[in-house]
């Protein structure tokens, strides 16, 4: 399988006043159309790595990496104008809560049709089209008066199939979904990421799912990385997660609770056990 | 007691038309009402204070060597031995009927007076608040858009110049050098004395009242008079705005719908303008309205050395006088301004605003 996203040695680094902090430590990966979830706490950098992909880290922030090739396109060399034309129509992001990542102050059917003809010139009515099939791909009842709504409007579940449409509008071959379910109801998790699950497959996209949930990512991807401070340290089929050899998987693993199981106390992560934080 | 399904009809739904309608109307009588009991709180507080403030209008008629039948009979004249909350009412009977009183200084009825003042005013400041929207505004979203960038820090460095020079420093110096020297605008005064009183005053507005009667001379004439100080006013109104609008910009562009657009290919330009820009419009329109009424009231500084006879001008003069009249006159018309003003922008935040309907 040819590799659809290659990422060698990636760092990511901030300038602060004690000098540079390194976020993202090197990392490797190689993602072929297949669902790769990255997992790991708060500040682990697995954001930072998916938004290096699309190069979104601003002055002053620094990225380096010894490799960053996407279908054969080297994402380093390329200038801003070229990045333009690479986001939204062949990678794109689904991000985290849809309250914050709306435009306020344009309609639901406005900003999914923006994402579309940025790069398809299309007549209007084409347009409005795709955006009602589009609607409706992400399991919404009554398109046409969803897409005249304002984001203030729509429920947080509504939101993320909302954003969810729109970034699969101009069909990407990649996507990263950044904790797209974190600000969501439990109940209306696993509903959204049925829907990516779904579009994902049967257009036979790329997936990268970004979660600090270690069940949910196992549930839905074929492959997993685990995080710690900004490195891999375990990398493994979602099946074999309980094969896992890392002291922080291990950890993990084992502070999740079971249904009718016998332990009196989950245990703590014992942080000493590797190097990282 | 029957089971049976009740046979009444539904009551009948009101059409979606008749209730948006409904709505609009109450809306706008709520909108009347506002306004009108702000203007009416307005009128009672400057009357009150107009009255127990320690200045003796009575005085300021006879002059302080007059005999004390005189004073007297001045006073009963003036309505001044009546009750307080009488001649409240006398005045609120007069305002809404267009009668402000007599000016002491000027010997004309004050709405006279303010009806030859204020439009002075008003054409200066609307020039100017044009100039700093029109400047200060692009001038933010630049800054903002490119911070800590020399072009950003040009545009602080020149905002901070706007809010620190004196204004009537900058208007001798403005005169001294582009009408002294330069020859490029006209000198102090609405226009060249030969020019004045030619076009009979429709709107007080010279600029207009020109163009109305056909007189493109005298419209040039006057534009040359207005543009020196209206842009010393422009500069300051650009500078506040211009401020506001960078650190309005600078919080959009941190905000995540702005990475929305970036993750979608939109180019650069649309995200600022578009995704960052269109939400701060409202924040935007605050400003501009409370700077635009605020040169409304009257620059007292620029209207001097400009020779200006503007409503700054005009209050000063009458406080100065003692000329009640004329400064509850002028307060009230201030104060009406005020009250349109943010009417507008309260209409304007629900047609730019979503969130706001």
């Amino acid at each position: 399988m040819s590799a659809l996203l290659s990422v060698e040695n990636l760092r990511v680094s901030f300038p602060t006043h004690r000098g540079r902090v390194e976020v993202v430590k090197g990392v490797s990966f190689e993602l072929g159309r297949e669902r790769l979830g990255i997992v790991g706490e708060s500040g682990s950098g697995k954001s930072m790595t998916g938004r290096s992909i699309l190069k979104l880290i601003h002055k002053p922030g620094l990225v380096t990496a010894d490799r960053m090739e996407f279908d054969g396109v080297d994402l380093r060399s390329q200038s801003e104008k070229q990045m333009r034309a690479i986001r939204g129509a062949r990678i794109s992001m689904v991000m985290q809560d849809p309250k914050f990542s709306l435009n306020p102050v344009m309609t639901v059917g406005e900003q999914i049709a923006e994402a579309l003809v940025t790069h398809e010139k299309l007549p209007r009515r084409e347009v409005n089209e795709r955006i009602l099939a589009m609607l409706e791909a992400v399991r919404i009842n009554d398109p046409t008066r969803v897409a005249g709504l304002y984001p203030h409007e729509v429920s947080g579940g509504m939101g993320q199939r909302v954003m969810i449409a729109m970034m699969l509008i101009p069909s990407p071959e990649l996507l990263i979904a950044d904790e797209p379910t974190s600000a969501l109801d439990v109940s209306v998790q696993a509903q959204v990421l049925d829907i990516i699950d779904d579009l994902v497959t049967t257009k036979g996209m790329g997936l990268i799912l970004i979660s600090h949930d270690l069940n949910l990512v196992s549930r839905y991807c074929d492959r997993i990385l685990v995080m710690n401070s900004g490195v891999v340290v375990e990398e493994c089929a979602a099946g074999q997660l309980e094969r896992a050899t890392h002291p922080y998987t291990r950890g993990l693993l084992a502070a999740m609770p079971v249904l009718n199981e016998q332990r009196e106390e989950l245990p703590v992560l014992d942080r000493t056990q590797w190097a990282g934080t | 007691m029957s089971l049976e399904p009740q046979l009444t009809a539904p009551p009948a739904p009101i059409s979606p038309n008749k209730r948006i309608w409904g709505r609009r109307a109450s809306a706008v009588a709520g909108f009347v009402a506002t306004v009108f009991l702000t203007f009416l709180g307005l009128l009672a507080i400057t009357f009150f204070i107009g009255r127990v403030i320690p200045i003796d209008p009575v005085l300021a008629v006879v002059g302080d060597r007059a005999t004390n039948a005189v004073y007297e009979a001045a006073r009963v004249q003036m309505g001044l031995d009546k009750p307080l909350v009488v001649q409240f009412f006398h005045y609120v009977v007069g305002v809404f009927t267009g009668d402000l009183g007599q000016s002491v200084s000027t010997g004309r009825s004050v709405a006279e007076d303010i009806s030859r003042f204020f439009p002075a005013t008003l054409e200066m400041a609307t020039i100017g608040i044009i100039i700093g929207v029109v400047i200060g505004v692009p001038l933010g979203v630049i800054a903002a858009s490119g911070q800590g960038s020399w072009v950003d820090q040009i545009i602080r460095v020149v905002g901070l110049l706007g809010y620190s020079m004196p204004a009537f420093w900058l208007g001798l110096v403005g005169l001294a050098l582009f009408y002294a020297r330069l020859r490029w605008v006209g000198g102090p005064g609405r226009l060249d004395i030969f020019y004045d009183g030619l076009v009979s005053p429709v709107t007080g507005l010279i600029l207009i009242d020109s163009l109305l009667a056909g007189e493109f001379d005298i419209f040039w004439n006057a534009i040359n008079h207005l543009i020196l100080p209206a842009s010393v006013l422009g500069f300051f109104s650009l500078a506040y705005i211009a401020r506001m609008t960078r650190s309005f910009m600078l919080d959009q562009l941190n905000q995540e719908f702005v990475t929305t657009a970036r993750v979608k290919g939109v180019p650069e330009r649309v995200v600022i303008w578009r995704h960052a820009f269109n939400p701060i419009r409202v924040q935007l329109i605050t400003v501009i309205g409370l700077s635009y009424a605020g040169l409304l009231e009257g620059s007292v500084m620029i209207e001097t050395v400009f020779s200006w006879p503007g409503i700054g001008n005009y209050l000063t003069t009458a406080l100065l006088n003692a000329d009640m009249n004329a400064v509850l006159g002028s307060t009230l018309v201030i104060g009406a301004v005020f009250i349109f003003i943010n009417k507008i922008s309260d209409v304007l935040y629900r047609v730019l605003d979503p969130r706001a309907r």
